[in-house]
């Protein structure tokens, strides 16, 4: 039983990180009609900012005798998210904006260009080594789950990925500007000709696609560490989840990385052989049967 | 328009032209063993190979107008029925290879081709990523099967039952291996060429241009999207297959999507508007990685860099910027 609800976490644990990325994924999609192929460096680049700026400090504070602070950390934590929108906001107005009216070949292309680049800048800056922030989940300890022990942790995280969800929904569906980016959404052209500024409107949709995508990587990162490839495992992962829920649909991205939470979980558990074979058959399946996924708009 | 000149494929033109091209650089290919080291030779074979996998992914790009991100897969499998058959099989023709390697592609392709020709666009894209990755996971987690990340070795094989390559390896494959992939490279050229301008060719880029009115016309666009998907990873399946002995190893990353995005970027490099672009763009991209490997370890950053410079400023590819240079010199 204990057992059971360990692996129950797990999988929560896992969606709530996957629904931070894909969401971000699919938000971007929807809006802006862009496959971003780089959107997994950006999760990688958040874990790295995080634990980058989380080592930093505790390396600080212990060199000066003292512990660092849980609660201290714990601020320190969304730097990861910030440094990812920042490059989000960077990137939009100068790579993607002028490949809106080309063709979608040459959108995917500059994107896997992106991939390449991120994914050598982020090895330049840090090295090939793996960067982590054991320290935070560390201080967190452990609750007890019967006779097992279960990471304190790992419940902030399941808990932010579920207030980002909340937060999300709430932010698309009863704000203002959630209006306007829905419009532009549908379209592009009639909201422009009502005056909607959609370039700005781009931007803002694609850095929080990327705050999405760093907050994932941010919040992970003390529970595991930073890798290289991390971004592109990631990317695969999500890609699997938006497809089998729908490009462009946050309800979508969420039931989707419910499912492959609770597959993979499943998988490791039963079938670790097949369980990435599992995920991808599960993605073609739902595109063979619905193309646009289980909540996409045809 | 003044970009129409630029994109004129190449098929509209005279095959004398063609032909006018072709042989200067055929007797260039035969010739170079004898001129230049055994290093360049080899890194040649490397390039013809690499062209081969690109010509058939661009008759889906290209000419049917489908943007596959998942011909990692048919090479992929090309090179793993090679290793396989040497496992299991003990076989060691190189002919028997790549006729194992063809009837393998074709199964796999024909299974694939049906689910994903039903798409296109953004979606036909997916499709082939998320199926080339099952194909990889496989190759990845069935250790006991594929070797792992660990991969399988492939000795060298016999060539038309005659030459083999015991002994010296490097010479065997700076020369008889050469000019054995140099002859397959050729056929495969030459039966593209056949492909592209037969009425199925057409078809096709009727298909590409106007899918609506290419259904009018009477044109089974399925089907025709269908065949197109199975020559296409035939020719990359058969690419997998030369290029396995070539690297004496083969291991799962030839299988994982980021491969499938070299073959993308090369044919975009060398111009997939036309039938010279991908061959073109594969030999230029195998010396471009090849000396960023060993000129600094962000050479990906750099191809990268290469790659979105490219797509910015020369999306018709080398082949198509040279085009257009050569008609605006001999409109002078």
């Amino acid at each position: 039983m204990d057992i059971v609800v360990i692996h129950l976490l797990n999988a929560l644990l896992y969606a709530s990180v996957l629904f931070l990325i894909a969401g971000g994924l699919s938000l971007i999609y929807g809006v802006m009609r862009i496959v971003n192929l780089a959107h997994g460096n950006l999760y990688a680049f958040g874990a790295y900012v995080t634990a980058w700026v989380v080592g930093t400090q505790v390396a600080r504070l212990q060199a000066g005798g003292r512990e660092p602070s849980t609660f201290l950390l714990l601020a320190l934590l969304p730097a990861g998210a910030v440094a990812a929108a920042a490059v989000g906001a960077l990137l939009e107005p100068t790579l993607l904006r002028p490949f809106y009216r080309r063709a979608e070949e040459y959108q995917l292309l500059v994107t896997f260009g992106l991939l390449m680049i991120l994914d050598d800048v982020i090895r330049f800056v840090w090295g090939p080594y793996p960067l982590s922030a054991s320290v935070l989940f560390e201080n967190f300890g452990s609750l007890p789950i019967g006779d097992a022990i279960y990471p304190t942790y790992n419940f902030l995280v399941i808990a932010v990925g579920g207030l980002a969800a909340v937060f999300l929904w709430a932010f698309i569906y009863r704000t203002r500007f959630g209006v306007v980016l829905r419009a532009t959404s549908q379209d592009m052209r009639m909201s422009s000709a009502l005056g909607v500024n959609v370039n700005r409107v781009y931007v803002q949709a694609f850095t929080l696609g990327c705050l999405m995508a760093g907050l994932g990587g941010a919040i992970i990162v003390p529970s595991q560490s930073a890798v290289l490839g991390m971004g592109v495992d990631a990317l695969i992962l999500s890609f699997i989840v938006v497809v089998v829920g729908g490009l462009g649909s946050l309800e979508g991205a969420l039931l989707g990385a419910l499912i492959v939470g609770f597959v993979r979980e499943a998988g490791i558990a039963w079938f670790p052989e097949i369980e990435l074979a599992v995920l991808y058959l599960i993605a073609a399946v739902v595109l063979l049967i619905r193309p646009a996924g289980l909540f996409g708009r045809a | 328009m003044s970009t129409v000149t630029t994109t004129i494929p190449l098929e509209h033109r005279s095959p004398l032209r063609t032909l006018g091209w072709a042989l200067p650089a055929l007797v260039v290919l035969v010739a170079l063993p004898w001129i230049t080291e055994q290093y360049q030779t080899i890194l040649l074979a490397y390039g013809l190979v690499m062209g081969i996998a690109a010509l058939g992914f661009n008759l889906l790009l290209g000419y049917t107008g489908l943007l596959s991100f998942g011909h990692s897969a048919y090479f992929g499998v090309g090179a793993y029925t090679v290793a396989l058959m040497v496992k299991y099989l003990g076989v060691s023709s190189m002919e028997l290879f790549l006729a194992g390697a063809i009837v393998a592609c074709v199964l796999v392709t024909a299974i694939f081709g049906v689910a994903c020709v039903r798409y296109t666009k953004i979606f036909f894209g997916i499709l082939t990523m998320a199926l080339s990755q099952v194909l990889w996971s496989l190759a990845f987690k069935f250790f006991w099967v594929t070797g792992g990340t660990d991969g399988l070795r492939v000795p060298t094989p016999t060539l038309l039952g005659v030459v083999t390559g015991k002994g010296d390896k490097i010479a065997f494959l700076a020369t008889s291996y050469y000019y054995y992939v140099l002859g397959v490279f050729v056929l495969c050229v030459a039966l593209m060429w056949v492909i592209v301008n037969s009425p199925f060719g057409r078809a096709l880029q009727a298909i590409r241009d106007n899918e609506v009115r290419a259904e009018f016309v009477g044109i089974q666009i399925r089907q025709y999207r269908w065949v197109a998907f199975l020559v296409s990873g035939v020719f990359t399946g058969l690419a997998g297959a030369l290029w396995v002995p070539l690297n004496g190893l083969t291991t799962p990353d030839i299988m994982h999507w980021t491969f499938s995005g070299e073959i993308v970027f090369m044919t975009v490099l060398g111009g997939f508007r036309s039938f010279t672009g991908p061959i073109v763009g594969a030999i230029v991209f195998n010396y471009l990685k090849t000396y960023a490997i060993g000129y600094t370890v962000y050479w990906q950053g750099l191809l990268g860099l290469v790659l979105v410079v490219l797509v910015l400023s020369l999306p018709t590819g080398i082949v198509g910027t040279a085009d257009r240079l050569w008609a605006r010199w001999r409109a002078k």
